[in-house]
């Protein structure tokens, strides 16, 4: 298909993808991410960096299987993190529920249902 | 009721000064008493685009240090009526600018002008925080250009979490979109992102679309803001921009590349 495309372009009969198009694709993915960003504290780029360096004391992580959430409601704001913990991770770790203030409510989701798979494969 | 506009971006270079001289001179030409202000400290540049860097004597942060009294420190333009421009201090210290000092005298400009005019500095450090926080009205400056759009959505961001009105809970500062540098030929060869695409990401209504014109240089070579020149483009672009600012209802030009004749098209094409 892409040889039968660029035989259309160097016959003139097509237009080659625009780097206009590329430029407003690229646009769109990090504008999206910004704007998720937008309504979180100053502080949550250092709590991720400080979760993270706490799990990693105890598990085997990797810094992008890391997400960390925040969403702000009128009377309650919730910070979600999901931690994907990789095949054959220490087990010791157990990241549950951290902190429960009126505040904030602080959860942790593990992909627990993939670390009992692996328990019960051990 | 005194408006303040704040003239910001985000990226440098992409034309905050320019539009910031070049808006303020038009809302002046249509009858508006208005002051523009430099909040870019350390590297003062208005004076330049506005022709009157010799007229300098006292600035800004002479003002909010009880140095000078504003109206020694508020140069009258020699060209239009009504123009007024506040130059900012060539100090390297970065505090000079404070919230506190600012409102004072955004307050008691605000009882003598239609419009103040605040030309941010490029970043998104203290100096375009103080120039934004006052805001009721902003001008988001974009070139169609990735860097650009991303840092515009970043100031929209800061618009809507860090100034005045938001951390009052008030209405929301009103966002225009003013799109410059535009070069309709190379929008329609793919080649540069086009005014819909760059209003499909950062859904903020469009002000004006200034083309690529050699004015705008020319206009900064000799001080003249380029509304001045009625014959280019840039200056009828940032004329219609102004006029749409005040409620009038202009249709958008300069988005079409002129019509080329079948022959130049396929000449072009082989060339």
């Amino acid at each position: 298909m892409s040889m039968f495309n660029n035989f259309l372009v160097a016959l003139g009969l097509k237009e080659q993808p625009s780097t206009a198009a590329s430029a407003k694709e690229r646009l769109q993915v990090v504008v999206s991410h910004q704007r998720r960003h937008r309504h979180s504290p100053d502080y949550l780029p250092m709590l991720e960096k400080d979760i993270l360096a706490v799990i990693a004391k105890y598990v085997e992580i990797e810094e992008d299987k890391v997400d960390i959430k925040f969403q702000r409601g009128d009377s309650i704001s919730t910070l979600e993190v999901n931690v994907e913990l990789p095949a054959g991770a220490s087990m010791r770790a157990k990241v549950r529920k951290i902190a429960e203030t009126s505040e904030d409510v602080i959860k942790a989701k593990t992909a627990e249902k993939k670390m009992k798979s692996e328990l019960f494969d051990a | 009721m005194a408006k303040v506009i704040v003239v910001t971006s985000g990226k440098g270079g992409v034309g905050k000064t320019t539009t910031s001289a070049a808006f303020a001179m038009g809302l002046a030409m249509k009858g508006h008493k208005t002051v523009v202000v430099d909040f870019d400290v350390g590297l003062r540049n208005l004076d330049l685009i506005m022709g009157c860097e010799r007229r300098v004597v006292f600035d800004f942060i002479n003002v909010i240090n009880g140095e000078a009294k504003l109206h020694q420190a508020l140069i009258k333009d020699k060209r239009i009526e009504n123009l007024y421009i506040l130059p900012t201090s060539q100090t390297r210290d970065k505090d000079a600018l404070t919230k506190e000092g600012v409102e004072i005298i955004i307050n008691e400009l605000k009882k003598d002008f239609d419009f103040i005019v605040c030309d941010s500095p490029a970043g998104i450090e203290s100096g375009a925080l103080m120039a934004l926080y006052w805001a009721d009205e902003a001008v988001i400056v974009t070139n169609p250009e990735v860097s650009s759009v991303r840092d515009s959505d970043r100031i929209l961001g800061i618009l809507a979490s860090k100034s005045y009105r938001a951390e009052q809970g008030m209405s929301a500062v009103k966002e225009h979109l003013l799109l410059t540098r535009y070069d309709p030929t190379r929008v329609e060869k793919g080649e540069m992102l086009k005014v819909d695409d760059v209003l499909e990401i950062l859904s903020v209504p469009l002000l004006g679309v200034i083309p690529e014109s050699p004015a705008v240089l020319q206009a900064s070579n000799v001080g003249a803001p380029v509304v001045l020149n009625e014959k280019s483009a840039a200056g009828q672009a940032y004329m219609d921009a102004v006029k749409r600012f005040l409620g009038e209802r202009i249709p958008q030009r300069f988005i079409e590349a002129e019509k080329r004749g079948f022959f130049d098209k396929l000449l072009r094409r082989s060339a």
